[in-house]
Order: structure tokens, then C-alpha cells, then sequence
């Protein structure tokens, strides 16, 4: 009986040549651990290239995993364990790995040509580099290639269920459950059984490997997170967002439009919706970014939900359609999972760098309400509160959420959907006005009084035919006009029509337990990385403060009174400070920006250093 | 009632069913009038612009159609031509620069009860939206397209477009533009557009037929309208509307009838067998039996195609009009509504929602 040993919290990244199907071993995992009730955070990161040449450093992807028997905010910033299948693996990884960490190598690709390839001048596993680390060599491939031959597979073809059999092993060696991942696999190749039973084999021949090998002394248990009562599932960001979608246009009884064009990474997004036609979704994959918001505008003005999914690129091939949106104040949603930029940047790293662009990328006054996931689950939140601001103030709304949440993954209660307020379009069906000789006449630009809203008549409708278009309109008729006096009250009401949404939006919140003088906030998926932060500082006796905005236009009512409630404020983001600029615009409150533009998530560990240098240097201010 | 009541029966290449252009469009239960098509706003192109022979064409042509005017959709995008959704009484949209045809494939595949017209012009179309255009093509998108081409930018007052002439003189060519132009029809032949027509702004009768034809087909019908800028590029079209000259410009394509023309119909036009390229021949020469005898319907673009490559690209003194390519193909958004429907059939319910979003792994805390 080996010895069992308790955990709290593990790391685990499997690195390995992005045609090694790490980010399904990850996935697997991922999902074996949220089923067994720990709470789990994920980040893939894999290259751009496709297949990069093999065994080469750019090549080499990775799917970095944390579970825990609590309630975790970040996929962590170091793993405890790498799984490494190739030398570039080891070596593009190696350094995130703290001494004392466990590696388990694949040593099959260890040969002297593969390691040249990769700069490794002698062989890391033998030449005593990794003696601070716990070093598990071994032969995965060759075991695997052993264990199917049954199969009559290729050597190449059975040594490509090499990632089962390290999935099996790690599954042993942490205590996971494996009827998710069997069935997995049974459904996954249910029509190329050899296959099938390959992966099966090689994944219950590395869990049996970890039982009767001698190499592992210990193997490791993490207990289920409490979690509240109920229903749960993971879920990735892009896969919250398309069921958002779907969700909000059902509870507005709209038909779902998506104009779409290929872009890393919201990609998912378009193909998740394409297998969703069943509840009346119509995806269109356009010629370019440009067709694809047109031809979403042109179904909202025909009176479906019109959506466009994208990344930065593709916002600002957009911008000028967005701003037709604007005019003719017609729903429109724009999805912008936001990468690394600027131009094509980094298209598989996560980045901030849009707000801006959202907010003022577009010619004239073009107000545009903007809203930010915080997490990949809230992604499906968000897209509904879109989806609700966009039908109620006939206007687009831009939905922000980036790489690290639309690929990484968490457990999700799964919501009632019957307890998800409906959305009333509330098309107009009759006249709602007369003119001059008293005849009833319709009205387009004629706004509600409390939302200025204009109304919303589709073609179909007797007796309400109308144009819009992008030339300025004359209030009520929605004429053409060149009037100066109307153009700045057109101008001015669009502007408080989009200001006015602040009514609908909460308060925003303080969590603030100690009453701190330094205030974190922050916006969009950083909201992991901060949580983890603050309760390190406060972990560490320090009192910090921490509130998340999901409304960045307009922003919540209270916003200025929280800033200027605190001795310092600081701003996180992944980018060179956009909120912060818009705050100081707008609060003409000085606060401090921390910025990080690597392509990944802020470390929560630099941050909350970072954050105690702060407390601290406020503090000695004040003593 | 709907428009499915008007399907033709004509001859086409593909086999295909053939609905009307309109079908699934409802119709009027009282006859309407060219009034009914008018809209409350002056029209305001310059004086002699050939946009208003064409907007009297359209309005004088739409009631025939018989459906509900509230059930017509006109989006345009921008220049002159693009001001047309205003003067007529339906739904529209004058949206942004080269954008029509994208925005109208939204309309046009969120709803089957609905006739869509794209106005264009050659520097929207052409230049800023050539992408839209040859893909709503391709696609074969229900829509009718009114492509009114003038060889000439005239809202922004006058640069050379790409219809214009080599070595046009304009105010951004002033030693003469340099680039070739587009042969509009023979673009969408390109794009294997399934109905191409041509027609000319002051002939009412042909552009009126040429509207009736693009209307009747279902997907996307593409129209050519020579239309003369009185402003910037007047006389561009002089010798093809000129009655002393026309009889020898203009070559008119019936389907079925052997294409001749010219003054008392002393030109042909004659296919060499070895090259299958198209020429103009006189009939005392080669005889009637010589001459091409025009099919629309032909399966395959490389015939309308070579007679699209009669119209001198040049000072235009010699073109043909008509229609090109009339076949049946499916469009494209009954073939997405198809899908959508299809896939409806199965349990779409709230439960069905419900349990898409629960997925299949999940798990519980109690």
C-alpha cells in the first residue's frame, strides 16, 4: 500500500509538441477533477502555428491545470508538476517550475538530434541540471507502443496514445476518477474502434503502470471544494458566451442572426452556435469582418437578434457598421474576444488593449454601452445582460471578454433557465403619432420618454415603413436633416440615451472587510488574479479593498463616490492602463495604474507583492 | 396569399424547382399604384440625372408585382443612386459605403417574407464593396440588384471610378487614370452570378422588362443600368442613346432568337468556332443561319460570359443589353432557412435549452 498523501491545492502543466493532444489531456483532466467536486481553473496556451515543426520550441503547447478543495481564482502562476513529453517541452517550461517541483518526462525524444534541435548540449535527464527538481524519467511512448500492439496499429499511430497513458498515470497518482474520460473516448472514436481501444488501453495501462511501478512512492489526494448546493458542469468562456447567446435571444423570443468571420479566439463561438440552428439560430459565415456585423445589422433591422463575434482585428474592420448601428439605433451585439495586439499581435494570448477601441474607435460622437466578463462562466451572464440592454435601448452593445477566459475553464452551477427574466422587444405595431392634418402616421425617431429608446418596426409591419441610414436624422421623422439645431440635439440624446442606461445598472459593490485605504480595482478577466491577490495580502494581515466593474459604459452610479472614498486606487489590467485612463478622465481621481502586457494573465503572486509594497509605502506616508 | 402564385415556368439549366424571386412574399389584397411606392421626401438629384427615370421605372413597375409594400425592403449604400431608398415608400436602409449587399444578405436571410432590392452604383458596388458584391453572387443570395453605373464618383463631384475609361481626365486623373476598368456584367459572370441583365435609365420599356425578369428570378438577380451624370460625366452613354447611332451600338439579347442588330438589322453577332470568341459580322455576309441565337439558360457562365466581352471598354460605343444568364440554382438563404427549419424539428424546446446548457457531464453537491 503506497502512502497517501493530502493536498489542498495542486498545479499540474502538460507540455508537449502541439500535435502531442495536450490540451485534451488537459481537458480530460479538467474534467475528471470537476466532476470529482474540486474546484478547478485552466490555461491552455498553445501556439499560433498549427503544427509548428516538430519538437521545436515554438511548437511546443501546454494546458496548465489548478484543482483544489477550496474555491480558486486562478489557474496559478506555477505548476507543481510538469508533464513533459518532448525536450522542447522541458525546456520551453522549465523555468515556471519551482525547485523541489515534480517533472514527469517522456524520454522517448530524448535523443541527441532532438535535443540539438532545442539547444540542449547535453541530456538534461543525465547530466545532473535537474537534480533539485523530482525527476521521473520515462519511457511513456515506448510503454504505450507496447501496451496497444494488440491493436495492429503503426508504430506512429499507437504512439499517439501516448497522452492517454500520461493521463492515466497522472489520473493514479491523483486519485481522479476515470469513467469520464473511458467514456470519453468511447463516444470520441465510436467509429474507428482500433482506435477507440488504443487510447482505452494506453489510458488503463498508465493508471495500472502507477500502481505496480516502484517509481512512485506517494500518490496524492485533494478533496472536493465546498461548493454550494446544486447542478454543475465546467465550462469554457467562448462555450458560456455561445449559450448566452442562444439563451437571451430565447427569452427575448428573437431568432438568433450571427454574422461571423473566422478569428483566433473567438472562433469557438461562431462553430458552437453553428450546431445550435434547432433553437432558431441562423449562422452566417461572411466574406469578411465587415459582411459579418452588415449582414447581423441587416437581420436586426429585420427583426432578428443580430450578433457579430470577433477579436481587436476584426472591432476595427467593424467600427464603421458599429457606428451605423449607432444611427440608426437598431439591437446589435458585438462580441470582441480580445487578443494580444496591436495589428495581428499574438492571436492565442490574452490581452486588454480594446476597451479603448471599443469606446472611441469609431468616427463622430458614437456612444456604445460596453460590458466585460469577469470570468469564463460569466460569459453567459454578460451576454444575456447584452442582450437585454441591446432590445431595450435599440442600440449595439460591444461584450468584452479575452483569450484567458474564453479558453480556460471552471465548475458552473447550472442555471434555471426559468428563472432568467424574459426581454421584451416590444416591436411597433400601429402608429404612435399624427400629423399635421391630424392623420395617425408613424414615427420612427419618436423616443420613450423614460429610455429613449425610438421604436422598433420591422418590415412585415402595415403601415409603419420607414428609412434610417447613416445620414443624420431629424427628430420624430427620422428625415434626412442638415439642421444645425437638431444635430446637436440628436448628438447630445444618443449621448444620454447610452448614459442613461446607468439606471439599470447595480451599484457597484465593495468587498472591503477591513476598512482599507488602498482599493483594487479592476475589470474583465483579471477579476481571478486580483480575488487571489487580495486575500493573499489580507492572508498576510493587510487590509485591502476589491471591486470589479462589469459596466465600463456607462459606468455604475457610485463609482466616482468609491474612488474618492479611498487614499489610494489601483488598477490592474493588461494593458498600458485604459480604465485608469477613463477614470481619471471622467473622476479626475489619481489612480494608479498596474499594467501588464505579456500575453498572459497577471501573476497573482507579483501582484499581491506588488500590492504589499503599496499598503506599506501608504502606511510609512502616514506614520 | 403570397407571391408563390407568380412562379413562372420557364426552361432553365439546373433542374432545380423553380419559385419566383417573390415567392413567400405576401401579396396586397388591393391593387396598388405607383402612389402607393412614393415617399413623402422631394426628390433632390441634380436636374437630367438619369436616377429619375430609373426611380419612375421602379415605381411605375412595383405594383405589377402585387406584394405588400411593407413587405419590400430597399437597402443602399452610398453615392448618388444610394439616396433612392428615400423616395420610395417601403422599408430601407441607406447604410454605409459598399455595404449593401452585405447587409441585405442579412435581411434577405432572416426572412423569406420579405422582397429585397440592393441600389448600388459602380464606385460602391465595384470599388469600396467588390467583396460583397461578387459574394453575394456566388452565393446566390434573393436579392435583386440595381447596379447603376455612370462610369463616374459624382456625390463626391467627380473622380474617375472603376467603370471609367483608361486615360480618364478627372479632377484626381488629371494626366488621365491609368487603371483598366471592370466590365460589371462580365464580373458577375465571373462570380457565376446566376441571373445577369443589362439595361439602359432612358429606355423604360427594356429597363422595365429587365426588372420584371430580375424580380421573377429567385436568388440573386445582378442588373447593370447605364445611367448617365449629366453633372460629371455627361454624354458617357451618347452613342449607345442616340437615335442616329444606337441601332449599331446597342446589341439586344432576346433568349431564343438569333442576336442581331444595327440599322435594319444588318449586324450579327457570330461565335468562331476554334476560339469561342464572340464577334460583330455582317448578316449580308455570313447569313442569318450564321448568327448566334442567344440562350440565357445555358448551365455553365463561359457563353454569357464571351458575349458580356461585345462592350467596348473604352468610349462605350458598342454593347450588348438584355438578359445575359438567367439559371435556377438554389439561393442561398432558402437553403439556410432550410437548415434552421430542419433542424427545429428536433425537440427545440425550453427543456431542450435546458439540457444543452446542463450538458452531459455533470455533477452534484448536496
Amino acid at each position: 500500500m503506497k502512502q497517501v498523501h493530502t493536498l489542498d491545492r495542486v498545479v499540474i502543466r502538460f507540455a508537449g509538441d502541439s500535435g502531442d493532444g495536450m490540451q485534451l489531456t488537459g481537458d480530460r483532466f479538467t474534467a475528471d477533477s470537476a466532476v470529482f467536486g474540486n474546484d478547478i481553473s485552466t490555461l491552455p496556451n498553445f501556439p499560433a502555428e498549427i503544427r509548428a515543426p516538430a519538437g521545436t520550441l515554438p511548437g511546443v503547447s501546454s494546458f496548465q491545470l489548478h484543482f483544489a478543495n477550496y474555491d480558486i481564482m486562478t489557474p496559478g502562476d506555477r505548476p507543481d508538476v510538469l508533464v513533459a513529453m518532448n525536450p522542447a517541452a522541458l525546456k520551453a517550461n522549465i523555468a515556471d517550475l519551482p525547485r523541489g517541483g515534480v517533472i514527469i518526462v517522456d524520454t522517448a525524444d530524448f535523443t541527441k538530434r532532438n535535443l540539438a534541435k532545442v539547444g540542449y548540449d547535453t541530456n538534461p535527464l543525465e547530466d545532473g541540471s535537474l537534480t533539485d527538481y523530482q525527476l521521473h524519467s520515462l519511457d511513456l511512448t515506448g510503454m504505450t507502443v507496447e501496451a496497444v500492439k494488440q491493436f495492429g496499429l503503426s508504430r506512429k499511430d499507437a504512439s499517439r496514445a501516448k497522452n492517454m497513458f500520461a493521463l492515466g498515470l497522472l489520473s493514479w497518482l491523483y486519485h481522479r476518477p476515470t469513467e469520464g474520460t473511458l467514456n470519453f473516448l468511447s463516444r470520441k472514436f465510436a467509429t474507428k474502434p482500433d482506435i477507440r481501444d488504443a487510447n482505452i488501453t494506453a489510458f488503463k495501462t498508465g493508471y495500472a503502470f502507477g500502481e505496480t511501478t516502484e517509481v512512485f512512492a506517494v500518490t496524492y489526494e485533494v478533496a472536493p471544494a465546498p461548493m454550494p448546493a446544486g447542478q454543475y458542469r465546467q465550462i469554457s468562456g467562448n462555450l458560456a458566451l455561445a449559450y448566452g447567446l442562444i439563451t437571451g435571444a430565447r427569452k427575448a423570443g428573437l431568432p438568433l442572426f450571427l454574422g461571423s468571420y473566422p478569428i483566433t479566439p473567438a472562433s469557438d463561438v461562431l462553430h458552437e452556435l453553428s450546431k445550435h440552428k434547432r433553437f432558431g439560430v441562423t449562422t452566417f459565415q461572411a466574406e469578411d469582418e465587415i459582411a459579418g456585423v452588415g449582414a447581423a445589422l441587416g437581420a436586426s433591422f429585420a427583426g432578428h437578434l443580430g450578433v457579430t463575434t470577433t477579436s481587436g482585428p476584426g472591432v476595427a474592420l467593424k467600427a464603421e457598421t458599429i457606428g451605423l448601428a449607432v444611427m440608426t439605433e437598431l439591437p446589435l451585439l458585438i462580441c470582441d474576444v480580445q487578443r494580444a495586439g496591436p495589428s495581428t499581435g499574438m492571436p492565442t494570448k490574452t490581452e486588454q488593449a480594446d476597451l479603448l477601441q471599443v469606446m472611441f474607435g469609431r468616427n463622430g460622437e458614437s456612444p456604445v454601452p460596453v460590458i466585460a466578463a469577469q470570468s469564463p462562466a460569466d460569459c453567459f451572464d454578460t451576454a444575456i445582460e447584452a442582450t437585454r440592454i441591446a432590445i431595450k435601448y435599440r442600440t449595439p452593445v460591444i461584450l468584452l471578454s479575452d483569450g484567458y477566459i474564453a479558453n480556460g475553464a471552471e465548475p458552473w452551477p447550472v442555471p434555471d433557465l426559468s428563472a432568467i427574466a424574459t426581454i421584451d422587444p416590444d416591436f411597433a405595431v400601429e402608429p404612435n403619432g399624427t400629423d399635421k392634418a391630424g392623420k395617425d402616421v408613424f414615427y420612427p425617431y419618436r423616443r420613450d420618454a423614460e429610455t429613449l429608446a425610438r421604436p422598433w418596426a420591422i418590415p412585415g409591419t402595415a403601415g409603419l415603413q420607414h428609412r434610417i441610414g447613416g445620414i443624420e436624422k431629424a427628430r420624430d421623422t427620422g428625415a434626412v436633416s442638415y439642421d444645425p439645431a437638431n444635430h446637436e440635439e440628436m448628438v447630445r440624446t444618443r449621448q444620454a440615451k447610452v448614459d442613461g442606461i446607468v439606471r439599470d445598472i447595480p451599484d457597484l459593490v465593495v468587498d472591503d472587510p477591513d476598512g482599507a485605504r488602498v482599493l483594487v480595482l479592476g475589470w474583465g478577466s483579471t477579476y481571478g488574479p486580483i480575488t487571489a491577490a487580495v486575500r493573499r495580502v489580507r492572508k498576510g494581515g493587510r487590509a485591502v479593498a476589491q471591486t470589479h466593474l462589469r459596466h465600463l459604459n456607462p459606468f455604475p452610479a457610485n463609482l466616482g463616490e468609491i474612488l474618492r472614498s479611498y487614499d489610494r486606487v489601483i488598477v490592474p489590467e493588461m494593458n498600458l492602463g485604459q480604465l485608469s485612463m477613463m477614470l481619471r478622465a471622467k473622476y479626475l481621481v489619481d489612480v494608479h495604474s498596474y499594467s501588464r502586457v505579456r500575453g498572459l494573465p497577471i501573476s497573482l503572486s507579483e501582484l499581491a507583492h506588488d500590492l504589499e509594497s503599496e499598503i506599506d509605502q501608504l502606511e510609512g506616508v502616514r506614520a | 396569399m403570397t407571391a408563390v402564385d407568380q412562379s413562372r415556368q420557364t426552361n432553365n439549366g439546373g433542374g432545380h424547382e423553380l419559385r419566383s424571386g417573390l415567392a413567400g412574399v405576401p401579396l396586397s389584397l388591393e391593387p396598388l399604384t405607383r402612389k402607393d411606392f412614393t415617399s413623402d421626401q422631394e426628390v433632390r438629384w441634380c436636374p437630367g440625372c438619369g436616377d429619375y427615370a430609373v426611380l419612375a421605372a421602379f415605381q411605375g413597375f412595383m405594383p405589377e408585382l402585387g406584394i405588400k409594400k411593407e413587405n419590400t425592403v430597399i437597402v443602399s449604400g452610398i453615392g448618388c443612386s444610394s439616396r433612392f431608398p428615400y423616395y420610395v415608400d417601403s422599408y430601407g436602409m441607406h447604410s454605409i459605403h459598399g455595404r449593401a449587399t452585405a447587409i441585405a444578405t442579412g435581411v434577405a436571410t432572416a426572412r423569406e417574407d420579405v422582397g429585397v432590392f440592393v441600389i448600388t452604383g459602380d464606385g460602391d458596388a465595384l470599388s469600396i464593396g467588390g467583396n460583397h458584391l461578387i459574394h453575394a453572387l456566388r452565393r446566390n443570395v434573393n436579392l435583386t440588384i440595381l447596379l447603376f453605373n455612370n462610369r463616374i464618383y459624382g456625390l463626391t463631384k467627380g473622380q474617375y471610378s472603376p467603370t471609367s475609361e483608361v486615360g480618364k481626365i478627372t479632377k484626381s486623373t488629371p494626366m488621365g487614370s491609368l487603371d483598366n476598368p471592370f466590365n460589371p456584367v462580365s464580373l458577375a459572370l465571373g462570380a457565376e452570378a446566376t441571373f445577369v441583365a443589362r439595361t439602359i435609365d432612358s429606355d423604360r420599356k427594356h429597363l422595365t422588362e429587365v426588372l420584371r425578369a430580375a424580380a421573377a428570378h429567385r436568388g440573386a438577380s445582378f442588373v447593370e443600368i447605364y445611367q448617365n451624370c449629366p453633372i460629371f460625366n455627361d454624354g458617357a452613354f451618347d452613342v449607345i442613346k442616340d437615335k442616329e447611332t444606337s441601332a449599331d451600338a446597342i446589341i439586344p439579347l432576346r433568349h431564343g432568337e438569333p442576336i442581331i442588330f444595327g440599322v435594319d438589322g444588318r449586324l450579327g453577332v457570330v461565335r468562331d468556332p476554334n476560339s469561342g470568341e464572340f464577334g460583330v459580322a455582317e448578316v449580308a455576309e455570313v447569313g442569318v443561319e450564321a448568327l448566334v441565337v442567344h440562350d440565357a439558360h445555358r448551365p455553365d457562365p463561359t457563353y454569357a460570359f464571351g458575349l458580356s466581352r461585345l462592350t467596348a471598354s473604352g468610349m462605350l460605343n458598342q454593347s450588348p443589353i438584355g438578359v445575359f444568364r438567367d439559371v435556377a440554382a438554389p439561393a442561398y438563404d432558402d437553403l439556410s432557412r432550410a437548415q434552421v427549419s430542419t433542424a427545429a424539428a428536433q425537440n427545440s424546446d425550453d427543456d431542450a435549452l435546458q439540457a444543452l446548457i446542463a450538458g452531459n457531464d455533470t455533477w452534484n453537491v448536496s
